[in-house]
């Protein structure tokens, strides 16, 4: 005899406790302190707070820690806590011009002014499993050179230099133009670049990434040049109603990256470069590039080009770059779905029968 | 069935969404309602809980809720599914109103898939759980497009496509989230619900609010508000029959889940809505 399915409040009780000793793992071995996932697994602590939206590494590696290391679960949990937070102050745009930088390269000058500054990067390094890593040495590190401070104004922006010239068109002039907020207000469509940066910003990493890549393989190409990455720290400012002018709050950790892209021109502009722009919290420069690839691809429309690519059509990009959504309605499907199955499964019954009517008659 | 509020939501506002949130999500319930089967876009918030899984049916009742309200949440007409039980949970810990199963107890409802068997009254109120709000989406996946068309009443499509069913078919094959217009103006998904709940949804007399928090909008049909699934004259509106009635109470006209009791192809159905069939049970058993 069938008895209903009852006790799922105690089955989800009993499933978040095999949940936290799994997350501890064998009490053995010692437990991960936040500050050695934010030290060691930095760069997960970047993508957490960048598509999380939040600046806060001692949460970003909570969040990191509580989800046993699954990224989109940590970003799910950050964006969750961030939601109820409540907003005390608008910054001021940043200043990445004014950075203090760690790395700067550009591919589309041999040398620059301020130079190529490499910094701690992977690009170079021949990825062949280090196995002395293994052993856990502490004090088996090399010591780092210490790069010579390089004083920000030595290091123009690549995009100020050409258009010095007038090559690379110029950035719109709405700097003081407010933003639109996707986190307070419903996207909606066309939607503006600001908008479409922020959504960009919070997108998942691989999705940017393979829809960058796609126009790379001429789906929507737009001939990029890296035309500068920068990784530094800038000041986030914010001009307190009661004093007029603008302190100094902190310092973040971003990742900018402007791609130069060939423009032939159209009706409404002349053959210049065009713009991509991305930026990240911390060391991502994968997901800056990609979103610049990404910001240009989603330009399209406003240059006069015609939309023929996925990565260029604004709905297809946006509706479905947020991992916390995608994750969400993916996984929804393991939610149970048996009254809608059953309906499926009486009007299949009946087509079935009716189509096997016919058959049968012709047989007899 | 209450509990009270966990230390670990200690700093969290009642029923989670602090006032102002509340408030955007109010305003966008009584433009809803004012405009029936209208979808309007709103705000939608991150929840501590997936989107798919109901925020936005969750971010509705968290708006409405009151202290003094006692709530039922069923999925698939089940109190005891799941995600029904994490639900509940959830306002029973964020805002330590009273829970129930009964139908009749409650004063708000939130649905996943399903309208209760029992008939709703004025002073309840039921909030849908909905995937993806737009009727027109399978037929044209662009928003700017779909806005348009429902600006300009523009649905013949959907006909055609029904149209087209009953020409290849002989009927309509939409078993669930088959569409309706509200009052007569607006085409609207009924969320997942099967058809069989359609006719239940026209001139209700409780308040029906629609909640779609990934998609960020909400909809409502008013108490009392005509809901027509749609049809032509010459193939009229029907919903799903069983041959079979409820193993347990013996129900011939609840909506019957079946289920496999073997692997030789062994089956019983019974009634989806457990508090409808628990219902029945005790009047049977009081006879």
């Amino acid at each position: 005899m069938y008895v209903a399915v009852k006790g799922g409040e105690k089955a989800i009780t009993a499933a978040h406790r095999l949940l936290a000793e799994a997350r501890r793992g064998d009490p053995a071995v010692p437990e991960l302190s936040l500050a050695q996932i934010d030290e060691q697994l930095a760069l997960a602590v970047d993508r957490v707070m960048t598509e999380g939206s939040v600046y806060d590494r001692e949460l970003a590696a909570l969040a990191i820690k509580q989800a046993r290391g699954d990224l989109v679960e940590a970003i799910f949990l950050l964006r969750a806590y961030r939601t109820t937070l409540p907003r005390l102050a608008v910054s001021e745009p940043i200043e990445t011009g004014r950075a203090a930088l760690c790395r700067r390269i550009s591919a589309t000058f041999k040398d620059v002014p301020g130079g190529q500054v490499l910094g701690p990067t992977f690009d170079y390094t021949h990825r062949l499993i280090d196995f002395a890593l293994a052993a856990e040495r502490d004090g088996a590190t090399v010591s780092p050179p210490t790069p010579a401070p390089v004083a920000p104004e030595a290091m123009p922006r690549v995009s100020t230099l050409l258009g010095a010239e007038g090559l690379i068109e110029p950035n719109p002039d709405d700097e003081h133009a407010a933003p639109g907020d996707l986190t307070r207000e419903p996207l909606t469509f066309p939607a503006d670049r600001a908008l479409r940066l922020q959504n960009l910003a919070r997108g998942d990493e691989g999705y940017l990434l393979a829809l960058g890549y796609s126009t790379q393989r001429g789906y929507g190409k737009n001939h990029p040049f890296a035309g500068e990455i920068r990784i530094g720290e800038v000041e986030v400012e914010i001009v307190p109603p009661e004093l007029g002018f603008p302190v100094v709050i902190g310092e973040i950790t971003v990742t900018e990256c402007e791609m130069v892209n060939q423009f032939k021109g159209s009706e409404s502009a002349p053959p210049q470069f065009t713009r991509g722009y991305g930026l990240a919290f911390g060391e991502a420069e994968r997901k800056a590039m990609a979103m610049a690839l990404v910001d240009r691809a989603l330009r399209t429309e406003e240059l006069g080009e015609e939309v023929t690519a996925p990565a260029q059509d604004q709905e297809f990009v946006l509706y479905h770059s947020d991992n916390v959504e995608a994750s969400g309605f993916t996984q929804h499907l393991k939610l149970p779905h048996y009254v809608d199955f059953q309906a499926e499964l009486n009007l299949v019954r009946r087509m079935r029968a009716e189509w096997q009517r016919p058959q049968a008659e012709a047989a007899e | 069935m209450s509990e009270t509020a966990a230390p670990e939501t200690a700093g969290y506002n009642f029923a989670y969404l602090d006032e102002q949130t509340k408030r955007m999500i109010r305003r966008a319930i009584l433009k809803a309602v004012a405009i029936p089967g209208y979808q309007v876009p709103f705000a939608s918030r991150e929840m501590p809980l997936p989107y798919g899984w109901g925020t936005g049916g969750i971010q509705v009742t968290a708006s409405i809720i009151g202290p003094d309200d006692t709530l039922k949440v069923i999925d698939q007409g089940a109190d005891d599914t799941t995600n029904a039980v994490s639900i509940r949970r959830f306002f029973a810990r964020t805002a330590g109103v009273a829970t129930t199963e009964e139908t009749t107890e409650a004063s708000i409802i939130q649905t996943r898939h399903r309208i209760p068997e029992t008939p709703l009254r004025e002073d309840q109120i039921i909030v849908y759980q909905v995937p993806i709000p737009e009727p027109l989406r399978w037929l044209e996946p662009r928003e700017a497009e779909t806005r348009k068309m429902h600006a300009l009443a523009d649905y013949g499509p959907m006909y055609v496509r029904l149209y087209e069913d009953i020409a290849q078919y002989g009927r309509v094959t939409t078993a669930y989230d088959y569409p309706v217009l509200v009052n007569g103006r607006y085409l609207m998904k009924p969320s997942p619900i099967p058809k069989f709940d359609n006719p239940k949804m026209d001139m209700n007399p409780a308040l029906q609010l629609f909640g779609a928090g990934r998609e960020k909008r909400i909809y409502a049909v008013p108490p009392h508000t005509p809901v027509k699934s749609l049809d032509f004259a010459d193939h009229p509106f029907t919903v799903e029959q069983w041959d079979e009635c409820c193993a347990i109470c013996g129900a011939d006209g609840s909506f019957l889940d079946e289920v496999i009791t073997d692997d030789r192809g062994g089956r019983m159905f019974v009634c989806s809505d457990t508090d409808y069939c628990r219902g029945r049970q005790i009047a049977k058993a009081a006879e």
